[in-house]
């Protein structure tokens, strides 16, 4: 009796035990599943990211993504060129056929100075880097420059840029070494 | 929409565009149908963006091409920089492929008594080796306050980092080969190539004094915080010169010359890294002749903590703490104002381990009432320089500026 009351015991143990393992492996799947939803896109860049040899520098190659979606090449937002940073403008094409093709746009966009300014920053490139001369398309070119990249008044020193500034609660308890 | 999860993860997977969206932070979308002749703008010459070589992605991009990155001041809190947060000044394209076991730097010049040539491992086991840290600036740091503008990088507060630098000294080195009575200058070459992709132009070859050259703490550095030099701050091998305009620190360092002259290499010449002999006012126009080689950069001060934009209450004290520079001995004061310049509290000021780190200020402030302030920081060095409240003289190329650094902050 006693050895078959053991067994019941034993089985009902056991079904018990897949039983609960059944449950805990769902919940696992669960929480991965939802993990991955979450989470999916950041683990497979973590899983990506690998140290760069000189050997991927020189086997380096900008790579074009095929499939995808439609993307406007000539998008605009805001008065901005998408695609290169630049003020669009109707000019815009001119600007970027002469001066992308040696240079960063953002050599562009992170400067400012006036016609003459801009038409000096020409005579250097083109006595020291190699440029062209730039034919008709030169007044356009600095037309365009000064429009939109003209100096400003800072007077001897700004104002921080209040604007700019993402406002925060300073936790001192925690950040405090 | 619907197929985003599928085009992301493409999007991940092919390094090149998702670092090209990093570098223009915008989202990748846009660069999922580009011509696939033409690569991204900035990569046309195969210069990589920084997150591919060691570069953390919170650096601030100031030019893909050449690659020039800098670091927000809060970001600069370490005592050492970290490689990752480590600024980028780069004139040219990086080397591609670095054979560091037949990597060889070569001494020779007018003023060499032989011409020398040592593989890395030379410099390792002949010459005793040294760990300093030494602060490194560009000296255009700064350069987006003058006005008039100055043209090239607009770097805000950022182009300066320091690191624990492992190499030999630059003097021993020099000593081995044998410097001439006449030694004037040493000059470098470096295995980075122009973005014309011309081989026979240098991108930049710049030097400096002998009398820097052979200071204790000018070095030929392999190590950067016990690691590899990373690719973009000149692997495997530079000079590191405290105190000098971070130009004068050659990266993927190959050549060495001892010169009889002044070194007449590229950015050596014209106006490049030079400022006006004597001073002018804004905007004058400059003869060449007339215009100067920087040598030692000017005294400064970083407030790494906290970040511009903390508001804490009234009840609180705000901890501040940043770092100061100077190519002078050392940094004697570091002074705070919280009233716009009317008053100057002293920092505390911690000691550097050698000539040319940084060295830690600190300082516990009371803030009288509700309301907005600027906190700014201004040292002093032991030549008894001070950093200007506003701008210092202007220069035409934009060189220098050591204005105080203001930080904004409000109290509830």
């Amino acid at each position: 009796m006693k050895s078959v009351e053991k067994n019941i015991e034993k089985e009902s143990r056991l079904i018990w035990n897949f039983f609960m393992s059944m449950i805990y492996l769902a919940l696992v799947s669960v929480i991965l599943a939802f993990g991955y939803v979450a989470l999916g896109d950041d683990i497979q860049a973590l899983l990506n990211q690998k140290t760069i040899t000189a050997e991927d520098i020189r086997n380096y190659k900008p790579q074009s993504n095929e499939g995808g979606e439609e993307v406007d090449y000539n998008k605009v937002v805001d008065g901005i060129h998408v695609y290169t940073g630049l003020k669009a403008d109707p000019n815009l094409q001119v600007i970027i056929g002469s001066c992308t093709s040696c240079h960063s746009a953002k050599l562009i966009t992170q400067n400012k100075a006036t016609r003459a300014g801009w038409k000096s920053m020409i005579l250097w490139m083109q006595a020291t880097q190699g440029l062209q001369d730039l034919g008709n398309r030169e007044p356009i070119i600095l037309d365009y420059l000064a429009k939109y990249y003209a100096p400003e008044n800072m007077g001897r020193r700004k104002n921080i840029d209040i604007a700019a500034i993402e406002w925060f609660i300073l936790d001192q308890k925690e950040e405090n070494k | 929409m619907k197929s985003n999860k599928n085009s992301r993860r493409k999007f991940i997977r092919s390094t090149a565009l998702s670092s090209f969206a990093a570098l223009i932070g915008m989202p990748v979308v846009f660069g999922s149908n580009l011509p696939k002749e033409l690569p991204p703008i900035g990569l046309l010459d195969g210069t990589l963006p920084p997150d591919l070589i060691g570069k953390s992605k919170l650096m601030t991009v100031l030019n893909d091409r050449p690659i020039n990155a800098e670091t927000a001041a809060h970001l600069l809190d370490d005592d050492l920089t970290p490689n990752n947060l480590f600024f980028v000044r780069n004139n040219g394209i990086p080397p591609a492929d670095v054979d560091v076991k037949n990597w060889t730097l070569t001494i020779e010049g007018e003023s060499a008594q032989q011409k020398k040539t040592y593989s890395i491992n030379d410099l390792k086991t002949k010459f005793q080796q040294h760990t300093l840290n030494l602060t490194l600036e560009c000296g255009g740091n700064g350069r987006s306050e003058f006005n008039p503008p100055a043209k090239g990088n607009q770097w805000s507060t950022g182009a300066v980092g320091c690191a624990a630098w492992t190499g030999v000294k630059l003097a021993d080195v020099l000593k081995d080969v044998g410097v001439k009575s006449n030694a004037v200058y040493i000059g470098y070459y470096g295995e980075d190539t122009h973005l014309s992709g011309d081989p026979t132009k240098d991108p930049i070859s710049r030097g400096v004094p002998i009398a820097k050259a052979m200071e204790a703490e000018s070095m030929i550095a392999w190590s950067m915080n016990g690691n590899d030099i990373p690719v973009l701050n000149g692997y495997p091998l530079r000079l590191v010169l405290g105190g000098f305009p971070a130009s004068c620190s050659g990266k993927w360092l190959s050549k060495i010359v001892i010169r009889d002259k002044v070194h007449d290499g590229q950015k050596m010449t014209g106006t490049a890294y030079r400022v006006p002999c004597k001073p002018v006012a804004p905007g004058e126009k400059i003869k060449d002749e007339d215009m100067c080689i920087i040598e030692g950069m000017p005294v400064k001060s970083l407030i790494t903590f906290p970040k511009t934009g903390a508001m804490i209450k009234k009840a609180e004290k705000l901890g501040i703490r940043g770092h100061a520079w100077t190519s002078a001995e050392k940094i004697t004061k570091v002074e705070y104002s919280i009233d716009f310049g009317e008053n100057w509290l002293t920092c505390d000021l911690k000691e550097a381990k050698n000539r040319y780190e940084w060295q830690r200020f600190e300082a516990q402030i009371s803030f009288p009432q509700i309301g907005y302030y600027e906190v700014w920081a201004r040292a002093t060095d032991s030549d008894n320089r001070r950093q200007p409240i506003i701008l210092p003289g202007w220069n035409p190329k934009g060189y220098l500026n050591n204005a105080s650094h203001r930080i904004a902050i409000k109290v509830l």
